[in-house]
């Protein structure tokens, strides 16, 4: 899939992945697509709830190797 | 996104390492969730504020004192369980760092940047003689109960840390 903005918050504990997002998030036009990576375990939850809480929205999620893989859209 | 700026509100009473790392964690969530924060320092709760170079604040002897007992600055924060003379502290600090947790005064200054209300407690101030100038910058203004109740009433979540 294609993104428009990358957010590397591998190796980073809570809060630091919600807190990158929300800063990337920031910066991007609507209808923009964000490619996130975590390591944080909590992530696996957090991020969709950040994203449903924001009114975001979650396109796809995958785990590759201990990596959490997420493409979220600016809405 | 509800129309509406949902709120919360913590009331931060406890100086220790330990409480002030959720304090600080919920907080600088909350603020990228898009939620209004505001955490009202108060009682111990208030010595995490004071400028690491302050040596001692204080009024008379027992507030000294009370100062003494309680280092300023987050760096001056006990554990609350097994703090042993500072060693569990620095334990915990060096479990934190290797576990990728950020320091509560970092995150301190990421909530900060993202608009979290940081209130000192006008009363606790007067209390232990702590003056304005004795604390880190940014915060805002000192002030009361029914200032924190206020912004408790208006907020969906409301803590007391």
């Amino acid at each position: 899939m294609e993104f428009d903005v990358e957010v590397d918050a591998k190796n980073q504990s809570c809060p630091m992945p919600v807190l990158l997002t929300a800063k990337a998030a920031k910066g991007m036009a609507e209808g923009q697509i964000m490619y996130l990576e975590a390591t944080d375990a909590g992530a696996r939850s957090d991020i969709p709830a950040w994203v449903t809480q924001t009114g975001n929205e979650l396109v796809e999620s995958s785990e590759d190797g201990g990596v959490l893989k997420f493409y979220i859209r600016k809405k | 996104m509800s129309d509406e700026q949902e709120s919360m509100t913590i009331i931060a009473f406890s100086g220790d390492l330990d409480k002030l790392w959720p304090t600080m964690i919920l907080s600088s969530t909350a603020a990228a969730t898009g939620m209004n924060v505001t955490v009202f320092f108060t009682f111990w709760g208030l010595f995490p504020l004071v400028k690491e170079d302050v040596r001692i604040t204080g009024k008379d002897a027992m507030t000294k004192m009370l100062a003494g007992m309680n280092a300023p600055g987050f760096q001056g924060a006990k554990l609350s369980k097994m703090n042993m003379g500072g060693a569990g502290r620095r334990m915990m600090r060096k479990v934190a760092k290797k576990g990728n947790l950020m320091p509560p005064e970092d995150l301190f200054d990421i909530c900060l940047d993202m608009g979290v209300n940081m209130w000192p407690c006008q009363m606790t101030m007067d209390l232990l003689g702590i003056k304005p100038e004795q604390m880190r910058p940014n915060l805002g203004a000192p002030v009361g109960a029914a200032t924190a109740l206020q912004m408790m009433a208006k907020s969906q979540v409301s803590l007391f840390i």
